[in-house]
């Protein structure tokens, strides 16, 4: 019918549609091209957050080189730089950094174990939870570097009494957010395991764990930059080695690049272990739609 | 096969969700359960699979009386309910944990070809449309080869298309170890291409009003006009168990509302 009728509107439309048509492929090669031209830019991304840090350091610098600031109670990073490799050359940062480590690393495995315990416990049963949430609840009231004369007294000035503290420091956010987790978790999911008769243990090792993992992780990130925090307290209270040694010692002789030297490395430490937790999540959240922790 | 008798709930808020149900089901037998929704259908299937515990009234499977979850019973339910941080091939192994790992291997495997995701082992839930979710789900309770098989509503959040599609396929997948079947549905026309007997069920308390068999020969034919005469007869059965109540003249509503 449409053929008969020369004046009919879908004949004239039909040539112009040509172009119509090549049009979508064109376009598509321009998407191309601009998924490629981005992903250099995006790689490249994280040096836009160096600009700043180093933008101050190198001004600093220059200020103090040119005279036009005081270089004794903030040096200037090349004077840090200069620390820290003398510090390097003799073993001793080595030796600092990992006494720290180690106290770091106990602490946090610690309040983990303790913390992902008495959180799942709590979680999955009312009766823990009516038992033991209100006293951690309360425990969790006192400022914990309140502990540290408790503790010296109870462990003594060595080891035991700062990885406690650190382990404490640990323990709360980690408690707290896998009770609260598990609390939250699907009751429709929790039901399917109970058809298939899970017992306890392997309800909250199958079902009530994973489902709240993406929590966990978050809470174990929490966990380890209060570890961070908790190791700095714990080494002021009497060390002879470790990085808060190092603060407190550059304070006591008057050096402040020993100072920031050790703020430095404090800092660099605590994104690198943060940034190794969030990649070594990494594969477990995969299932997750659009989780990013290192974001 | 499965026999209740007397059963009712009421749950702890105090509302009498089933009352006095007598319902027995043979082996292999399909059983269809329609009734509106309030009526206490997903109530009566959560009894059966031990998830909620009888106020009154005995369960008993194959002689022996329910009182919790058994391997013997399957359920799917009205959401796929996937686990979502397992693969597809993982949730369907959820349920046989306990066999060896060899085994369990090969009837996932087996299962995943049944239901048509053979090539989806690998993925996650969350790739995975309602339609092939909820046949996964299907695998996951088939995989333990129940003698029993629950059924809340399980196509109901699915499109006519992938629904009609899935109720045949039930068919098929039933043949392979004929499990007596529950099927809850709201949809009369589901229950009649697939049960060989139908409740219908009234509500407030949820009890049974009739039990029919439909004469239908399979595979059931839904344009044939006995099928479309007895989809009518239903409905009509079913608005009846709305109506009735309020007619007869329930103490809660003063004969003047109606
Ligand atoms: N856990 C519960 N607690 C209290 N009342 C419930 C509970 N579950 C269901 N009910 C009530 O029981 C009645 C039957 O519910 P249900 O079995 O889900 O009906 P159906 O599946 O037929 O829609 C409804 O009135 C509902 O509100
Ligand atoms: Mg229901």
């Amino acid at each position: 019918m449409t053929v008969t009728h020369p004046s009919d509107p879908y004949n004239e439309v039909a040539p112009a549609s040509l172009p119509a048509v090549t049009a979508p492929s064109r376009r598509t090669g321009e998407e191309d091209a601009s998924v490629v031209s981005a992903r250099p830019g995006r790689r490249w991304n994280w040096l836009l957050g160096l600009i700043v840090p180093v933008g101050l350091a190198v001004g600093w610098e220059i200020a103090v080189a040119a005279g036009l600031g005081d270089g004794r109670l903030l040096p200037p990073p090349s004077k840090i730089i200069a620390t820290l490799s003398a510090l390097a050359a003799t073993g001793e940062l080595l030796s600092h950094i990992v006494a720290t480590l180690c106290r770091v690393a106990l602490g946090f495995v610690f309040g983990v174990l303790a913390g992902t315990f008495l959180g799942a416990l709590t979680g999955y049963s009312t009766l823990a939870r009516a038992l033991l949430d209100p006293t951690l609840q309360a425990l969790r009231a006192i400022p914990s570097i309140a502990w540290v004369p408790v503790f010296i007294l109870w462990f003594g000035i060595f080891e035991t009494s700062k990885v406690i503290l650190i382990a404490v420091g640990v323990f709360f956010p980690i408690y707290l957010a896998l009770s609260g987790a598990i609390l939250g978790v699907d009751r429709k999911l929790v039901e399917v395991a109970r058809i298939f008769r899970f017992s306890g243990p392997e309800m909250v090792w199958r079902v009530l764990l994973p489902a709240t993992l993406p929590a966990y992780v978050i809470a174990l990130r929490a966990g380890l930059g209060l570890g961070w925090m908790f190791v700095v307290a714990a080494e002021f209270m009497g060390a002879s080695e470790g990085l808060g040694f190092l603060l407190v010692d550059g304070q006591m002789t008057g050096r402040p690049q020993t100072v920031l030297a050790s703020i430095a490395v404090f800092a660099v430490l605590g994104k690198l272990t943060d940034w190794l937790l969030a990649q070594g999540s990494l594969r477990f959240l995969r299932w997750q739609d659009g989780f990013n922790p290192t974001a | 096969m499965l026999t209740l008798s007397n059963l009712s709930k009421r749950y702890s808020n105090g509302h009498l969700a089933l009352s006095g149900i007598d319902l027995s089901v043979g082996p292999g037998e399909i059983l269809g359960v329609v009734g509106g929704s309030g009526c206490g259908k997903s109530t009566l299937l959560r009894l059966i699979s031990g998830l909620e515990t009888p106020s009154d009234g005995r369960i008993e499977i194959g002689g022996s009386p329910v009182s919790g979850p058994r391997d013997e019973v399957g359920f799917v339910f009205q959401e796929p309910r996937l686990m979502p941080w397992l693969s597809i091939d993982d949730n369907v192994a959820f349920g046989i944990r306990h066999l060896a790992r060899e085994e369990r291997d090969v009837r996932v495997r087996e299962a995943l070809v049944r239901v048509g995701l053979a090539g989806f082992a690998g993925h996650w839930p969350r790739e995975l449309s309602g339609g092939m979710a909820q046949r996964a789900a299907l695998a996951r309770a088939l995989v333990g080869r129940p003698q029993i098989l629950l059924l809340d509503e399980p196509f109901s959040a699915l499109d006519a298309l992938t629904r009609n599609d899935l109720q045949e396929h039930l068919l098929d997948l039933w043949a392979y170890d004929r499990p007596t079947m529950v099927l809850v549905t709201h949809d009369i026309e589901e229950a009649l291409a697939l049960s060989d007997r139908i409740v219908v069920m009234q509500p407030a308390p949820g009890r049974v009003q009739v039990t029919v068999t439909p004469p239908l020969s399979r595979p059931r034919d839904r344009a044939s006009l006995e099928f479309q005469e007895w989809k009518r007869h239903l409905l009509a059965e079913l608005h009846h168990s709305f109506v009735r109540p309020a007619r007869q003249g329930d103490e809660r509503f003063p004969a003047a509302a109606i």
